[in-house]
């Protein structure tokens, strides 16, 4: 049947028009990225500055100073000593194995990203939460930026600003963000509503409304987003050195493409070693902050 | 309005849904509740409501679940919005408030305990009482002064480092009524207040409510589904059904008179012995004589056609007689002074017992007791037969229940609920 027919063929863009639909877009953000690449990089450069000079300050110090300042902040944060002990041999194993300076360059971007990821994430969450319309738009957005392919987005970010620190802290950050972003809206939306009741009748403002109660009270599932978006940012950190970020992701992408298997594990074993410090110690602090809350909830 | 008014509300309307203002015609027209939501998806919640609370009485209202009640009390301070109606608090109307006057209003004038307590978790004990004035911004050291004071007063004083899981329901609740009394608030609004308590603890804290009104002399609107609680008290009731009042008036307007079926299917499985009191069941004596000598009682009696009387002299009320025990007087020993001798001071009942506290004398005493007020002024009587009659009422018609009376039940047994 030469002839084809809407009932064989499903009805699409005939192969000229694609291409050039394809074309004209690419063109566009080429152009558009050559035109303002460079001013959109400069509105980055304190963040890059910032990311520098944070990952030559944990270089530069004395390794056993970072290990008795990360147990110091985990004992305050946990108070226990189980915790602190593994946290302390954690880290002394990594150096053993090699691996201390790419941990600390892997534990600077991994800071920062999870501080910017908190301070968008939060007042977004705030906003879905205020607004149902605000909810409607975000949370498709939300939704493209988990399952889009973290490798689909880093192209445009790439083609913009280039590979280096600044592309990598984007990604990571787009992709570790949506739980911090949820759970704020949530924790916000199921706080209990007798309470906020309560709080209305005695004359609060929306401000003192926010503060002093959603906020606290959302706590519980706040720290839960954070704690993910910590652990989403330690997965994103291994495509996030295909353009150009330092740190344990590197040697984990060397061993895939020369086929070291012992080198990907060493450094994956780090990567895991990080996420569960990280993920006990912000735990066990959200644990412990909010025991007044838990019991009633 | 007058003087004493603190609040009025006149017709009252709340239709919950999209578009509230499509479907009040509907509502003034007089169309069901359920028709009303099957046709347009909306829900009539108040219907017409008309109310007028007194400074400084315990205005409670009652109603089933869904009756609308909750919804009602959040229209006192605006935590609901009326779909049509005027709300006056102190001539005020309060539905012309701004935000930032409705917010001082809801800061200074009312305050509010709910019945899940509705205690900030994150915050001690002291806090949460604190949280009037803090929102005020009241600093911390004067605002932390006031709540102890308060705390005291409600008995916690030793709890203000606590946090609110670590206490128990009643007090709990307890530390929500000090935060609502550390504003200093004239009015307080209490949603199913102890509802959410076991009944030791909600009895506890009625009565601790009632001492506290005793001393601060709010304005208090309470919410109950409990009869029980509303006839303790109220003093005043309004009930609630559907969505719309059926009746207001006081605790035994409610229990003697219902107005109608509804009401009185609530009224019938009420405590009448712990609900109501003696003043309000007594009956005018049937016999008083004021007489010097025994035949000259004797004679009065006669008169009236009673077998027992009530001596009163311009002291007030002396004793009780019998006709019977005064003729073997007579018999015996001839006529003599009606004195301290011959009458018997006995037993009096005071117009403020509840019924409950005065059946027992009741029953054992074959003649009427009388009730004589704290000036020694005789005010009225019970029998034993009357009291059986009022607590067996719920039998009968009430309107029947006067007769009855005039026409004693055969067996004078002790109604079970009485005992």
């Amino acid at each position: 049947m030469a002839e084809k027919s809407w009932l064989t063929d499903v009805p699409h863009l005939d192969r000229e028009t694609l291409l050039s639909i394809r074309q004209t877009l690419d063109e566009a953000y080429r152009g558009f990225s050559r035109a303002y690449g460079d001013t959109i990089e400069s509105w980055f450069d304190p963040l890059l500055s910032f990311l520098v000079w944070f990952e030559k300050l944990l270089l530069a110090t004395p390794w056993w100073l970072i290990i008795l300042i990360l147990a110091g902040i985990s004992h305050f944060a946990a108070r226990s000593w189980k915790l602190t002990i593994s946290v302390v041999i954690s880290f002394l194993l990594i150096g053993y194995f090699g691996m201390w300076e790419d941990t600390m360059r892997t534990l600077s971007i991994i800071t920062v990203c999870t501080l910017l990821a908190i301070s968008l994430g939060i007042p977004i969450g705030i906003a879905m939460a205020r607004s149902d319309r605000v909810q409607m738009i975000f949370t498709p957005i939300l939704d493209i930026m988990q399952t889009m392919p973290a490798f689909v987005y880093l192209i445009p970010v790439v083609m913009l600003l280039g590979i280096g620190k600044i592309p990598g802290v984007i990604a990571v950050v787009i992709y570790a963000i949506p739980p911090v972003i949820r759970l704020t809206n949530l924790g916000i939306r199921l706080v209990d509503r007798e309470v906020l009741e309560a709080a209305d009748a005695y004359g609060v403002t929306p401000t003192q409304r926010l503060f002093n109660v959603q906020l606290p009270l959302a706590m519980p599932n706040i720290m839960a987003g954070v704690n993910q978006t910590i652990m989403m940012a330690l997965a994103m950190v291994v495509i996030a050195s295909m353009i150009g970020v330092k740190g344990l992701g590197q040697p984990v992408l060397k061993s895939i493409t020369n086929q070291y298997f012992t080198l990907g594990l060493f450094n994956g074993l780090a990567i895991v070693a990080l996420a569960i410090v990280f993920d006990r110690v912000s735990q066990a602090y959200a644990r412990r902050s909010q025991q007044h809350i838990g019991s009633r909830q | 309005m007058t003087d004493n008014t603190i609040i009025e509300i006149t017709g009252l309307y709340k239709v919950f849904g999209k578009s509230p203002q499509k479907v009040m015609p509907l509502v003034r027209e007089g169309v069901p509740k359920d028709e009303i939501l099957n046709r347009t998806g909306h829900t009539l919640g108040l219907k017409d409501i008309n109310l007028k609370i007194c400074r400084g009485e315990i205005f409670v209202i009652m109603g089933l679940s869904g009756s609308g009640k909750s919804t009602l009390i959040r229209h006192f301070n605006r935590l609901i919005d009326p779909t049509e109606g005027q709300i006056k608090v102190e001539d005020t109307d309060i539905m012309k408030l701004g935000l930032a006057d409705l917010r001082q209003f809801r800061r200074k004038k009312m305050s509010m305990v709910f019945q899940h307590f509705g205690l900030l978790p994150h915050y001690t004990v002291m806090d949460n009482v604190a949280f009037g004035l803090k929102t005020q911004g009241v600093d911390k050291k004067s605002r932390n002064e006031k709540a102890r004071q308060w705390l005291q007063t409600v008995g916690l004083g030793e709890y203000g480092d606590q946090y609110p899981s670590q206490l128990s329901g009643g007090q709990q609740q307890r530390v929500g009524l000090a935060r609502a009394l550390c504003t200093d608030a004239d009015i307080l609004l209490m949603d199913e207040a102890f509802s959410a308590l076991d009944p030791l603890i909600r009895s506890e804290m009625q009565d601790q409510l009632i001492a506290l009104q005793e001393k601060l002399h709010k304005t208090i609107i309470f919410i109950t589904h409990d009869l029980d609680e509303a006839l303790r008290l109220g003093d005043r009731i309004a009930i609630l059904r559907d969505g719309e009042l059926v009746q207001v008036g006081e605790p035994k307007d409610i229990l003697l008179e219902p107005a109608d079926d509804y009401v009185e299917a609530f009224v019938r499985d009420v405590n009448r012995a712990r609900a109501l009191t003696v003043d309000t069941v007594m009956k005018p004596p049937s016999c008083r004589i004021a007489a010097d000598l025994i035949s000259d009682a004797i004679r009065q009696m006669k008169q009236s056609k009673s077998d027992y009387a009530f001596c009163v002299n311009e002291k007030g009320y002396q004793g009780s007689i019998s006709r019977e025990s005064l003729e073997k007087l007579l018999e015996k020993q001839g006529d003599g002074a009606l004195d301290a001798s011959v009458i018997n001071a006995g037993l009096v009942l005071s117009p403020n017992a509840i019924i409950e506290e005065v059946i027992p004398d009741t029953l054992e005493s074959e003649f009427p007791l009388p009730v004589v007020n704290e000036k020694g002024e005789l005010e009225g009587e019970i029998s034993r037969r009357h009291i059986a009659s009022i607590l067996s009422v719920s039998h009968h018609e009430p309107e029947a229940s006067n007769e009855e009376t005039n026409e004693p039940p055969p067996q004078t047994d002790i109604p079970a609920e009485g005992a």
